[in-house]
């Protein structure tokens, strides 16, 4: 169950535009490489355990409505001898994600944060740092808020004293076992999307005009939601929503036309008995009409999914009040999708 | 009123071969990850489920280790092998002590032979995922021409499944171990074909509403185009029992799931208040729709004519309504009716 290291593929991003990219940084042990492996390469959380130490720079690059490449830098590299590297690295980043082991001492890994936002904010003022306060599986629900108030303490102190105030800076609680780690990197990439603003105010109109209670446009591939309407979010709904767009992937492939090399399906959440057959394990979906989905709960929720454009999902909870006017709905959602295609041409 | 059937099963193996995180995972609605919190059996563990309406699963987990196992075949033994429907005896694969295993399983079969000759027996060859996966074949047929050989000399015919909690096998054994013991499967298969014609569906599945075990279902093999992919039904098992668990985060169950799938439409409903329907229609690749040689369709504004469209969406739904009433007929059969 081991990866090879060439099924992490050292991309670049090529091309007259260079896709946005996020680097992520920490100590050795923090976690980064299981974050990639689990977000973009859909890996098993319990299957991390076995990945091998990183030794060299590796990017993951993920295209769908956006294209990302997240370059992972190892923890055991000599900093001192790589900052002028990473100086060149920083300055065409959007966002540095820096990953902290919660569970063990983080004195040095904060030591070492603050020096690299130093380079980083010298080499792009504009640079968002994002501190990953990560393997929170582990720690009870005090510990959490006592850890993430202390690292925020300190990091900020630090700044200060350095004179640093107008840093971007946020904390996130993170751990691959649960959704926190999706929604944790779905707000980094909010901040990379230029057209954020626009997808939420087109998901609140959406919303409004069609009886629509909640709706996300997430990426079918990694998970990550892209936009919400400005509806208050909790984390069960937005649960619910990945484990809705898994099942409909997964169904749809089972009785999909092969048009391409067998992709792997995802079958429990906890494991991988020897039954992926391609390298890549990024879910993918087959040509062929758009897929959409609608599921009744007993609690009168309906649940509503639909593909968009470029790899992006909408996905909606509606009363089940809504289901005799779903036409209107339907309609409605076109024009949003037309919406989207346009925002994509200009963007 | 209908007599309802009981069903013995025993559930027997050696210690920690898995028969209990078995049990949870296909009746409890436990995941197979929360199955390390289970600890060992004491003595039999009964449980009684209800499966259709006129069938009782009684289910007696035993367990497995030594001295629980001396008691059964010596002073319980007419208690356990008594009016035994169906025998099935786990294997742990990594097991040290095969041997000893087969042993067990022999005098199983000798008490069987005396207190009840015309049961069951399934061998569950389980903990697969942890054999390689070239290795997997070789050790379950190793495995089972021994036990064939030991059941030959008790005139029992062993069927065998390998099976692993965490994937989609653990589903096909215990589908077609319950399917064996339901009093009148083919009267389901008769009508669920019949079903299936007059919709001029690809396929239907007919689900236990609870397990999600497979009680039945009906291909027609003439359409076009239709991946077969033989583990497809365990696996919507496993899907639809996790979207289960999901569900119930929001203190929920679903009801029904329509998917409009890139080359088929599918819909999930429920038929009776024990059983759930699922009916598929792949996408009709004749001349008339638009659809080209690698089958894509052009998603023009007014969808596409070779999907079930909306009047067909309808037409289905209108379907399972009246075959409801005819299904819970069935359900509430005498079981010694055919």
């Amino acid at each position: 169950m081991t990866m090879s290291a060439d099924e992490m593929h050292d991309g670049h991003t090529v091309g007259p535009n260079p896709s946005p990219r996020i680097v992520m940084m920490g100590l050795r042990r923090g976690g980064k490489s299981s974050i990639c492996q689990v977000m973009f390469h859909n890996m098993q959380p319990l299957d991390t355990l076995y990945i091998e130490s990183t030794t060299a720079p590796t990017t993951s690059v993920f295209s769908s409505f956006i294209d990302f490449a997240v370059m992972e830098l190892p923890g055991q590299i000599n900093f001192t001898e790589a900052m002028i590297d990473a100086e060149r690295i920083f300055s065409t980043c959007g966002a540095l994600i820096y990953v902290i082991d919660s569970q063990d001492e983080y004195i040095n890994s904060l030591a070492n944060l603050h020096s690299i936002i130093l380079h980083a904010v010298n080499a792009n003022p504009n640079i968002n740092i994002e501190v990953f306060i990560h393997k929170v599986d582990g720690l009870s629900e005090d510990f959490r808020l006592d850890a993430q108030r202390d690292i925020t303490q300190r990091v900020t102190d630090e700044l200060l004293d350095d004179g640093l105030v107008n840093v971007s800076i946020s904390f996130h609680l993170t751990s691959i076992f649960d959704h926190s780690i999706y929604e944790a990197f779905s707000r980094v990439v909010q901040k990379l999307i230029p057209q954020l603003a626009t997808l939420e105010n087109l998901l609140n109109v959406l919303c409004q005009h069609s009886g629509i209670d909640k709706a996300f446009l997430f990426d079918i591939g990694s998970k990550i939601f892209v936009a919400t309407d400005s509806s208050p979010m909790d984390i069960p709904t937005y649960e619910i929503c990945t484990d809705f767009i898994d099942i409909t992937v997964d169904m749809n492939n089972l009785y999909a036309v092969d048009r391409r090399p067998k992709t792997a399906t995802r079958t429990d959440a906890n494991t991988n008995a020897g039954r992926t057959d391609s390298s890549n394990g990024v879910k993918s979906i087959p040509q062929g009409r758009p897929i959409g989905s609608t599921s009744r709960l007993s609690n009168g929720v309906i649940l509503y999914l639909q593909q968009m454009v470029k790899g992006l999902a909408l996905v909606c909870l509606m009363r089940k009040e809504s289901m005799p006017k779903i036409a209107l709905v339907e309609y409605n959602i076109e024009f949003f999708r037309d919406a989207l295609e346009q925002l994509w041409l200009i963007g | 009123m209908a007599g309802s059937a009981r069903r013995k099963l025993l559930l027997m193996g050696r210690s920690g071969s898995g028969k209990s995180s078995m049990r949870s995972i296909i009746f409890s609605n436990y995941s197979a990850f929360d199955t390390r919190r289970l600890g060992a059996t004491i003595d039999v563990e009964h449980s009684h489920l209800r499966f259709l309406g006129n069938m009782t699963l009684n289910l007696w987990d035993c367990g497995g280790q030594d001295a629980y196992m001396d008691n059964y075949f010596s002073t319980q033994r007419d208690n356990i092998f008594r009016m035994v429907e169906a025998l099935i005896f786990v294997f742990d694969v990594e097991s040290k002590e095969l041997r000893k295993d087969i042993e067990t399983f022999v005098l199983c079969l000798r008490n069987l032979y005396e207190f009840s000759p015309a049961a069951k027996i399934f061998a569950l060859v389980h903990k697969m995922d942890l054999v390689v996966v070239e290795k997997r074949q070789d050790v379950y047929r190793a495995l089972m021409k021994s036990l064939e050989d030991t059941s030959a000399m008790f005139s029992f015919k062993v069927q065998g499944f390998a099976t692993t909690i965490w994937d989609e096998s653990l589903y096909k054994a215990w589908s077609s171990i319950v399917c064996t013991l339901i009093p009148n499967v083919t009267v389901f298969q008769r009508h669920l074909q019949t079903f299936a014609d007059i919709s001029e569906a690809d396929e239907v599945i007919l689900f236990e509403k609870t397990t999600f075990l497979v009680i039945s279902h009906v291909t027609n093999v003439s359409s076009p185009g239709f991946r077969s992919d033989s583990t497809r039904f365990e696996k919507i098992s496993n899907i639809i029992k996790q979207y289960k668990q999901s569900c119930s985060k929001l203190r929920a169950q679903f009801q029904s799931l329509s998917l409009r799938g890139s080359d088929c439409t599918a819909y999930l409903d429920t038929m009776t208040a024990n059983t759930m329907i699922m009916v598929i229609m792949s996408n009709k690749t004749d001349s008339r729709g638009s659809t080209d040689l690698l089958g894509n369709s052009d998603t023009n504004a007014d969808g596409d004519d070779s999907f079930a469209g909306e009047a067909e969406n309808n037409i289905i739904l209108a379907n399972i309504k009246i075959a409801r009433k005819m299904f819970e007929k069935i359900e509430m059969m005498n079981p010694d009716e055919r």
